[in-house]
């Protein structure tokens, strides 16, 4: 089932026409295949999601490709504009999150910011208007590459029985305490922590885009001439923009959330608690 | 009619149910792990291990730059000690040049005045005994005249030649002597 706003509203559904406000809901996220092939057993679907995807994937390496293609002392250009997004993810998460020892995680780091904001910016991307990431399969893949690294990292650097008496048994609480706090901390690290990981990019940018669409419609909806028509109609539009710009801030906000959040565990692992 | 109902049921009517929003496809999560590694991959393997280069070697060179400025200014400061104290030798040098030439301008200046001093007291000296041997030689020489004269007065008034006669010479001296004692008075 495609979504468009249009095409749901049909032309002639507005206010006072005997139509009802089409409010969307979670069917904007679903998307027809385009075409299907099969892999063994398991039967992929290409969609919307799927080509946004790909095209995240070809833009972020063209990008980086081109601006770090010959890399010069004094930058210039593209490569300017690149370095500060390395810079950002080496000094701004890497070496205040993680610290020592941190430096071979740039890359791992820098492709989840990178991926993650360009993924979330198709929301508003005209033509595109979906949040890659509001597809709950995607921030899960994410999470869960996170999780298959910094659970193995921790358990190589601080050996099997370190690793899980640090989780465990945190340090400076009183002993009687740790019948309590022990099988919540073994839960909220091993368990709750990639499902919130990933559940906190979808629900963002699933909300986000729900409410875009929301003022989106309602704007066409009251389109009408009549008083309410007009003031509805100009309000709706003017939320629109508006939230398209808040939308803007939370993209970002979110992806540098997600890396930030990898980068913790990342340094959990590598750094027991004191 | 509600749009959103008409299209579950339309989706209902063609027998499609909506899957939850929280539902995840092994498609799409097989296809967020592949986009992922692939952007990861070459990100690692190609692209960011040249710009790492880069801002190391810029980072060097920085580092390297300000070492090297570091050190000419260690090497500058030396150079400005050493000067330092050349010029202090130097001034210390100039002082004792200058306080070693007054003494010896002093001391230069006595033996000139000393030098000075004898000079003046043999010139004074030496007029002295020439004044002292011309006169002991005129008074001699003015007694021989006034002797003479007087032995020619008193020839003339006696009309004798007593010019050899030791009596005429004894009285002759007496005279002397009274005209000195006379001339003493």
């Amino acid at each position: 089932m495609t979504y468009d706003v249009l095409a749901v509203s049909k032309p002639g559904c507005h206010i006072f026409s005997g139509c009802g406000f089409p409010a969307p809901g979670a069917e904007i996220f679903q998307f027809d295949a385009i075409f299907t092939f099969t892999i063994g057993s398991l039967e992929f679907n290409v969609s919307k999601v799927t080509v946004l995807l790909l095209l995240a994937v070809v833009l972020i390496l063209g990008f980086f490709g081109y601006a770090f293609r010959k890399p010069k002392l004094v930058p210039r250009g593209a490569q300017s504009v690149g370095e500060i997004g390395y810079i950002f993810i080496r000094d701004g998460i890497v070496k205040e999150t993680i610290g020592k020892g941190g430096e071979k995680f740039v890359p791992f780091l820098f492709t989840f910011f990178f991926m993650v904001w360009l993924l979330n910016f198709w929301g508003i991307v005209p033509g595109a208007q979906l949040p890659v990431t509001s597809i709950f399969a995607i921030p899960v893949a994410f999470a869960v590459i996170v999780y298959v690294v910094w659970v193995p990292l921790g358990i190589y650097t601080q050996g099997p029985i370190g690793f899980f008496k640090n989780i465990m048994f945190p340090p400076g609480v009183p002993k009687a305490m740790y019948v309590l706090l022990t099988p919540i901390e073994l839960i909220s690290n091993l368990v709750v922590r990639p499902f919130t990981h990933a559940v906190r990019l979808f629900a963002n940018m699933f909300a986000g885009h729900l409410l875009l669409a929301t003022f989106s419609v309602a704007a066409f909806y009251l389109l009408s001439f009549t008083v309410v028509g007009f003031i509805g109609t100009a309000a709706s539009f003017t939320m629109t923009v508006l939230l398209t710009a808040f939308e803007a801030f939370i993209q970002a906000l979110q992806a540098y959330i997600f890396t930030l959040l990898a980068a913790v565990y990342i340094g959990s692992a590598l750094h027991a608690e004191h | 009619m509600n749009v959103l109902t008409s299209l579950l049921a339309a989706g209902g009517e063609s027998g499609e149910e909506m899957p939850s929003v929280l539902a995840v496809p092994l498609d799409e999560f097989i296809v967020g792990l592949i986009a992922f590694i692939i952007v990861f991959g070459t990100l690692a393997k190609f692209v960011l291990p040249k710009i790492k280069a880069t801002l190391d070697e810029r980072a060097d060179l920085i580092e390297g730059g300000l070492a090297r400025a570091g050190e000419a200014e260690a090497e500058a400061a030396a150079l400005l000690d050493e000067y330092r104290a050349q010029l202090a030798g130097a001034r210390e040098e100039a002082s004792a040049i200058r306080t070693q030439a007054q003494a010896d301008r002093s001391a230069i200046i006595e033996e000139a005045r000393n030098e000075a001093r004898s000079a003046a007291a043999s010139v004074s000296a030496a007029a002295e005994a020439s004044m002292s041997a011309e006169r002991a030689q005129a008074i001699s020489s003015l007694t021989k005249q006034v002797g003479e004269l007087a032995i020619t007065l008193a020839d003339k008034i006696v009309g004798e030649a007593l010019a050899d006669d030791a009596r005429v010479q004894a009285t002759v001296n007496s005279f002397i002597a009274d005209l000195e004692g006379q001339a003493a008075r």
